[in-house]
């Protein structure tokens, strides 16, 4: 597990943890069942505090990313789990929301949001054949 | 006696010469994290952590250690590792002479440990007492302690007078410590950036009193540092100004978060760093913080919009703390 934290980002480090743990785990990088450290091997690991890295893993925890086994460590959980899709379905609702934002202030009009949308999706399936 | 904490200090008073050294002390550490007290020099650290330890008596309050009363049973001795900022051993010993020395005191001692732990410190059996730096010391120390299987450990300003690789090499080895659940671990300590990354419970102590206490979390929530202009910041509206500092270029003090509604938009409002809180704290003068709401002048009202502007009747205001 890879984990990078930042000082000087503004971000609290249970955030960081938790949203880079979050993204390794949907990206597969981090498969179904794997071993994370205990909240204390990764405290002291980072240098921070238990209390900061018990945060980040319950917050994990609670969006059904991984499991914790009190005084062992904690492990990925299955993907496709009712909450994890949550989480990828506010994500796509974020995005598009931002999406919609810079759209108005641009003056785009629904076409042109999905003509945009469906060049990106056709360029990345092209990308896939190649 | 609760089994869950590691200690607890409750409502201690001591004191020197009939004034007071420590007094209404309340504070406790829950069994399993590592918690910083935080003072200027003076601010009564050593002697909160001599009452503690049994080192020293007091008059009033109670301290519970490990589950026990303090002062309490010699074997409690045995489960409490102490650091000081000077070595208590003698210094023409060898390391391996304090080994034979500490040994008979303790029921757990275990030499092989206690040679695996020189070695991984890189402290040698042949080496004096003496002759060891301050880092070294401060490791002979935390290795004697782990090897009697202490379940608490204590230090006292453990890392001044230490190089940043040492610090971070300690931050390790209590890192390594907490790794069991059954341990936990205070430190004093007048170098906050030691604790801003590792501590989970901080405590704030000032002239003998406790300021303030709680998780870092909480700790850095609960105050704001202000910068304003060299005007700028006066005892505006009830505002309670923490350590006002006044340059002829500017003006900065800690304030309650709760409070910063009462300043002017004409100041710059941040999260402060345990640096500044640890500052500005030791900075007030030597007179009491007033309870919230008794602060400020009475009968002035802060008019929901008096915030905006800084025409403060009290501009003249002494410098209140």
């Amino acid at each position: 597990m890879r984990v990078v934290l930042s000082n000087s980002a503004g971000v609290p480090l249970y955030q960081q943890i938790k949203e880079q743990v979050g993204t390794a785990i949907l990206s597969g990088e981090l498969a179904e069942g794997s071993a994370l450290p205990s909240v204390r091997a990764l405290a002291r690991d980072l240098r921070i505090s238990i209390i900061t890295t018990t945060r980040a893993y319950a917050e994990l925890a609670a969006e059904g990313f991984i499991a914790t086994v009190p005084g062992k460590g904690a492990y990925v959980l299955p993907l496709d789990s009712a909450l994890v899709r949550e989480q990828l379905l506010r994500q796509v609702e974020d995005g598009l929301q931002a999406a919609l934002d810079a759209a108005r202030r641009a003056g785009l009009q629904r076409e042109d949001l999905i003509q945009i949308l469906d060049g990106l999706i056709d360029a990345e399936q092209q990308d896939a054949i190649r | 006696m609760s089994s869950d904490l590691a200690f607890a200090l409750r409502g201690v008073g001591t004191t020197v010469g009939g004034n007071f050294a420590l007094r209404d002390v309340s504070f406790e550490l829950p069994t399993g994290y590592v918690m910083g007290l935080i003072g200027a020099n003076g601010a009564g650290k050593t002697t909160t952590i001599r009452c503690l330890l049994g080192m020293r008596a007091f008059e009033t309050g109670e301290i519970e250690l490990l589950g026990h009363r303090v002062p309490g049973p010699v074997i409690l001795r045995q489960d409490v590792g102490v650091v000081l900022d000077h070595t208590y051993l003698v210094g023409d010993w060898r390391l391996a002479d304090a080994e034979r020395a500490l040994r008979p005191f303790y029921d757990r001692w275990d030499g092989v440990r206690y040679r695996q732990l020189l070695d991984e410190f890189g402290l040698d059996l042949r080496a004096r007492v003496k002759d060891l730096s301050r880092g070294m010391a401060v490791k002979l120390m935390i290795a004697v302690a782990l090897s009697h299987q202490a379940r608490l450990l204590v230090f006292d300003e453990p890392t001044s007078g230490l190089d940043p690789a040492t610090r971070d090499e300690l931050a390790g080895i209590i890192g390594d410590f907490l790794l069991d659940e059954g341990h936990s671990v205070l430190f004093s300590t007048h170098i906050t950036s030691d604790l801003d990354r590792i501590g989970d419970y901080l405590t704030l102590i000032h002239e003998g009193r406790i300021v303030r206490t709680g998780t870092k979390d909480e700790i850095l929530e609960a105050y704001r540092v202000v910068r304003g202009g060299p005007d700028t910041l006066s005892e505006p509206a009830g505002a309670h100004l923490i350590g006002l500092r006044r340059t002829p270029t500017g003006t900065q003090a800690l304030v309650r978060t709760e409070e910063t509604g009462l300043l002017g938009g004409d100041v710059l409002v941040e999260a402060p760093t345990l640096e500044e809180i640890a500052v500005h704290i030791a900075a007030r003068a030597t007179r009491r913080e007033p309870h919230p709401g008794t602060s400020g002048s009475p009968g002035r009202k802060p008019h929901p919009d008096t915030g905006r502007h800084a025409s403060h009747p009290s501009m003249s205001a002494e410098e209140t703390v």
